[in-house]
Order: C-alpha cells, then structure tokens, then sequence
C-alpha cells in the first residue's frame, strides 16, 4: 500500500472510462491454458481455436447461432411452487436461486424456444449449467414437459441439448420426481411420432441422464464431454482405484455403444438439419447462414393463431409458415446482439 | 440379541438391567426378580413407544436402514405363493441385487420385483448391499414386459441405497437403463404397486416405483440422495447428515403431504425391526388393498392415471 496503489491508480483508471471495456477480455482455455479473445471465441461458439476444447455455451448464445438469422421466440414455461420444502442448507434456497438469477440473467436452468433451423421447423430446449449447475428441478421438468407439449402442438422435432450436475437437491424428493414426469413428456412425443434428438453436453450427469437425456431417438454428444450417472469422484471412492483416461466422456461412451454420434459444435447445426429432414421425410436442407425467416411471408402468418387450438397451429406448422409470436403462449425474443 | 440404534441406547440400558436381573434369578433361584424386571419392562415399553413416536428424520434413516428390518426375501416368502424366480437381462448378467419373478399374491399370480440387501456379510456382497447394476434394471424391464403382455400386475419392493456406483456399471449404460425402466413402468397396461419397505435411494429407486400406488412403510425413507451425501455437497460437511435428513423431507409423513406417495403402512411398535412378521402382515394388507382399488381400471386407464399422476408431481408445496 503507497501513494501510488491508493491514489495515482484509482485515478488513472477512472480517466479511463471502464465501462466501455467488457470485464473478461480475454478467456484461458482450461485444456491448453491458451489465451483466447472474447469476440474470437465467442465466433467460435465458445470452442478453443487452438486445442478444440469445448467450453461452456448458455442455451441462448448456442440458439442465437443455431437458429436462422438468429431468430427464436421463446416458449413459456408454467412458473412452480417456489421452494416447495421451505429448504435452507448454509443459505435459503429462494436465496440461492435469486443469486443464479442475478448472475446470469436467466430465469432458471432451462430455456426453451422455436424457431427455424435452414427452413426446418424446431422446437428446442437448453439447459444452462451456470445456472445452479443447470440442476432439475420442478422448473426443469415444466421446461421439459412445456417443450414436449409445444413441440406435439406444432407436429414439430425436440431437440434437446442437456447439461446439468443433476438433481436439484434443494427441491428434495420433487426433484427426483420430474425422472418419471419428464419421461412422461419423451412419452408424448414419441407418441405423436416426432422426433427427439438429444444433444448431450459437458456434463450431462446423474438424474437427468438416467431420464430424458438417455431416451432420445437419436444421441448426439459434444466432444469430451462428461456423461454419466455416478460422476467419476463417487466411482473412485467407492472401488478404490484409479479409472481409465477419457472415463465417462463422449468418446468413451460412443465406443461402448450410449451414443450414436459425438459432433464437433460447429457441425451439429448442419448434422440437426440432415438427420431431422430425413426423419421428417423432407427434402434435404439448405445449408449455410439463413436469413431470419419473413414473418409475413404467407397470409396465413398474419392471423395469429391461438395457442390452445392445436390443428390450426398444425396446419401452418405443415405449410412451414413461421409461427407469428403467439401472446398467450410465448414472448418473442429478439437475439442480444 | 437386538441391535440398538445410537437413540436407542436409554432403552437399550433398560432392558439390559431387566435381562441381567433375570440372568441372576436363573442361577440364584432364591431371588424373586420377577416384579422389578416386569417394573423394568413395562418402562422400557413406554419408552420405545416415546422414542417412536417422535423419531426425527435422521432417526428414520437409521431405522430404514437397520439390518434387522425384514427385507425384499422376507416379503416374498411370507406374502407369496409359488415365487418363481426368474433370472438375466438375456443381455449380459443376472444381476442378485434384483430379486422377481412370477408369484401368486393372495392365489392372483402377479410379477413380484425387489431390491434385496442380504443378511449377513456374505449375503450381503452376493446381492450388492441392494445397490442395481445395468443388469438388475434390464431384467425389471423384461420382467415387466412379461406382466405387460400376460396381464399380470405388477408388485414392486424397494430397498436400495441407490445405483451402483461402479465402473462397470457406468461402461454398460446405467442412466440409459435406469431411464428406460422408468419408461417401461409409465407404459404398463397392468396395475402396478410400489412399497418402499426401507431405503428408497434415488434414482435406484424411483424406476421401481413409478407405480399407480406408492406406499410407504412408516419408518421408510425416500429421497432424492442420501443425507450424508446431500451434507457433504451443500454444507461441504458429511457430519450435517441431521440437518440434511430435515431438509430433504424425506420421511413417509413428509411424502405424503407433498403428494408423492397414497398411503403409509403403520410398523409395530419400535420399528418393523422389532416384530418383522407384523411389518410384513401389514404390508400385505396394503397390497391388497392397492391393487384392489386398481382392479376395475381399463389398460388405457391405468397408463392415463400413472402419468397424469406423475405429471401432477410437484404442483404442491409441503402445507406445514
């Protein structure tokens, strides 16, 4: 401490205006210890440029490039009991969810949107593991069960990206219920014969592997990333012994038959688009950046359709006219730029 | 010889002092000890009433899991006629963790499936501590199947820390397994009913009991992970495993409340440990009534209300 730390510092740097400067400029990558810049990696969709690492992407960064022109509307999810067991460890649970809100900016762990991938109709749902681990709760599973009953209402494919350390301990045994609830939702969609492609990503772990996140019609994983029901630490401490290199990661569980694919992020927008359009029975996609799709492209796009009557939001679902942002039913979202 | 639980020690000391007066009489046989011992007696009956009927939640975990408790074996021997065990996943393992098969419940043939913990130390590592691997939930899907295509009921028996946490267990797919059960039990076209007769241990547990009817026995617990393992992630301290226990709601009284299970199956006095052949009498009783209720519905009907009822999950607090 001097004069210099206590007064020349403080007064240089408010000479500079900080708040132009975005806080963490740059990002280490925590494979290679490569410093990244944060617009390159962010263009990179949070993937090293050097090692090929994949980083953490929230759901509403990795839907701002996976959906044409950027564009999705956001799908509502029915708001639960909140803190339904008055649950306190070292801090109250509405207080811990309040600090995840205010720190990411998100609701909850789960966002869930449709929108158009190269003209294909979508709905999509992301877990957020900065959000509270991405871990499911009664949130989660209203997500999950909101995305199966939109994606049945508009005849459209689920894709699923999951991310989460689990369970929601805080919401104790309800928590462990949305297993058989949200299995339920996978139910109706394979009833209505849609597709649903899960997209794992690192980690995708306990409860929600052992539900929703193991019951896709197809299983795409990102590279390296950590899958599994019992993480590797429990395993370790249970049978005492060192476990195999790349235990429990993408590759790993592709090689013993869990997944069907692991896909570089960059090529999962264009490997979505193929398989979905071949299980649709479409006409291979246009590939490559789309414009946003024209909301008044068709008549039928300007009388908007009410949420609650299923085939009429069948039909324009089938003449692939873009849904007008449904009031009752979800809010429109422009992507932040 | 009983096994005491740490809460259980004033008792223990009571009916010890009332065994040892009675140990002196029989080499003495001037003594008359009889009065004092039966004094001792009838106090320590008080207080095995007292201690449970206040038991807190980590008090309920121990007695969910003592060893003394009957367990799945018990069950089936007592409650069942002609238990055919059958065996393998067709794939990879029997796994001894899962016990089922074709049984007769009161003459009605049904598939009964459990979780059995062992006895001793040998039985216990031949069946896995009632810890599932792939195998044990493969086979409950193909013993399900069964049910599903001969229009049998389903009766399911959960006692389980949870999965197995092993190597070999993750390598072969666990979570897909234990995922695809779940599937299986909300697809049945037969009434299925569950009782948790002891350790209901997460995701182990919920793919036994996605049932029409859940019942729990009244000093079971369910949960979402073990207290232990809920203190050592949130208060970064496995010795908080009281507070956790709390916290979770994991006890049959809290269970019901919050909708997750029908109905709870009253113990003998001082636990099931204590007087197995009633515990398990009562569980029957609750069976049977379950899968009474049960009996009119139409397939369609029952796979409707198991979901509905599954979908409903959650949408009340804990009203205390």
């Amino acid at each position: 401490m001097n004069w210099i730390t206590n007064y020349v510092r403080p007064t240089i740097n408010s000479l500079f205006s900080r708040r132009e400067v975005p806080e963490n400029l740059w990002t280490k990558c925590p494979e290679c210890g490569t410093m990244l810049f944060h617009r390159e990696l962010s263009d990179n969709l949070n993937v090293c440029t050097n090692c090929d690492h994949h980083m953490h992407l929230t759901p509403r960064e990795r839907f701002k490039h996976l959906f044409d022109g950027g564009v999705f509307t956001e799908v509502k999810v029915p708001q639960p009991v909140a803190d339904p067991l008055q649950f306190r460890d070292q801090k109250r649970y509405p207080d811990r969810l309040k600090a995840a809100q205010k720190e990411t900016g998100e609701k909850e762990a789960m966002l869930v949107v449709e929108g158009e991938i190269g003209r294909t109709p979508v709905v999509a749902a992301g877990q957020d593991f900065s959000f509270m681990a991405g871990s499911m709760g009664l949130y989660v599973g209203n997500a999950v069960v909101a995305a199966a009953e939109r994606a049945v209402q508009l005849k459209r494919p689920l894709i699923m990206f999951s991310a989460a350390g689990g369970a929601r301990m805080q919401e104790g045994i309800l928590s462990l219920m949305q297993m058989p609830r949200t299995t339920v939702a996978v139910q109706m969609l394979k009833e209505a014969g849609l597709p649903y492609i899960v997209v794992l990503t690192h980690p995708t772990t306990g409860g929600v592997t052992a539900s929703y996140a193991m019951l896709g019609d197809i299983h795409i994983a990102e590279p390296n990333a950590l899958i599994c029901f019992a993480g590797p630490r429990v395993i370790e401490q249970t049978i005492r012994e060192k476990l195999p290199e790349g235990f429990q990661r993408a590759e790993y569980l592709l090689d013993h038959g869990m997944l069907d694919r692991v896909t570089h992020r960059k090529a999962i927008r264009d490997e979505l688009m193929t398989v979905l359009r071949m299980l649709l029975g479409e006409p291979p996609a246009v590939k490559g950046d789309l414009p946003a799709p024209e909301p008044a492209a068709e008549p039928a796009a300007e009388t908007p359709t009410p949420a609650t009557e299923p085939e009429a939001a069948a039909e324009t679902a089938e003449t692939k006219t873009p849904e007008p942002p449904k009031a009752d039913a979800s809010e429109p979202v422009e992507p932040k730029k | 010889m009983t096994n005491y639980l740490e809460f259980e020690k004033p008792l223990a000391e009571i009916e010890g002092k009332a065994e040892e007066l009675r140990a002196l009489a029989r080499s003495n046989k001037e003594m008359d000890v009889e009065k004092e011992a039966s004094q001792l007696d009838k106090k320590a009956e008080t207080l095995l009433k007292d201690l449970y009927k206040g038991l807190s939640a980590w008090q309920k975990c121990q007695v969910a899991r003592h060893p003394d408790r009957p367990h799945c074996k018990d069950y089936i021997e007592q409650l069942f006629t002609e238990y055919t065990p059958l065996a393998g996943d067709r794939n990879f393992a029997d796994d001894h963790a899962i016990m089922g098969g074709l049984a007769r419940f009161n003459d009605r043939p049904v598939i009964v499936i459990g979780q059995e913990k062992g006895h001793d130390t040998k039985t216990r590592i031949e069946r896995n501590f009632g810890m599932a691997r792939p195998e044990g939930y493969r086979k409950t899907i193909r013993l399900m199947d069964l049910a599903d295509r001969f229009g049998l009921p389903v009766v399911s028996l959960v006692d389980t820390p949870g999965a197995y946490p092993g190597k070999g267990a993750e390598e072969r797919g666990q979570s897909e397994a234990i995922a695809r059960t779940t599937e299986k039990s909300l697809a049945l076209k037969v009434p299925v009913v569950s009782v948790i007769i002891g350790e209901g241990g997460s995701g182990g547990a919920v793919a036994f009991a996605t049932a029409n009817r859940v019942a729990m026995l009244e000093h079971s617990i369910y949960s979402v992970i073990s207290p232990e393992g809920c203190a050592s992630i949130l208060w970064k301290d496995a010795e908080k495993m009281r507070e956790a226990a709390d916290a979770l709601r994991l006890t049959a009284q809290d269970l019901l409340k919050l909708g997750v299970i029908d109905r709870i199956i009253g113990e003998p006095t001082g636990g099931a440990q204590r007087d197995g052949k009633a515990a398990v009498e009562a569980v029957g009783k609750a069976i049977e009534a379950m899968l009474k209720e049960l009996a009119r519905k139409k397939p369609e009907a029952l796979v409707r209300d198991r979901r509905q009822k599954f979908l409903d999950m959650g949408t009340k607090g804990l009203a205390a």
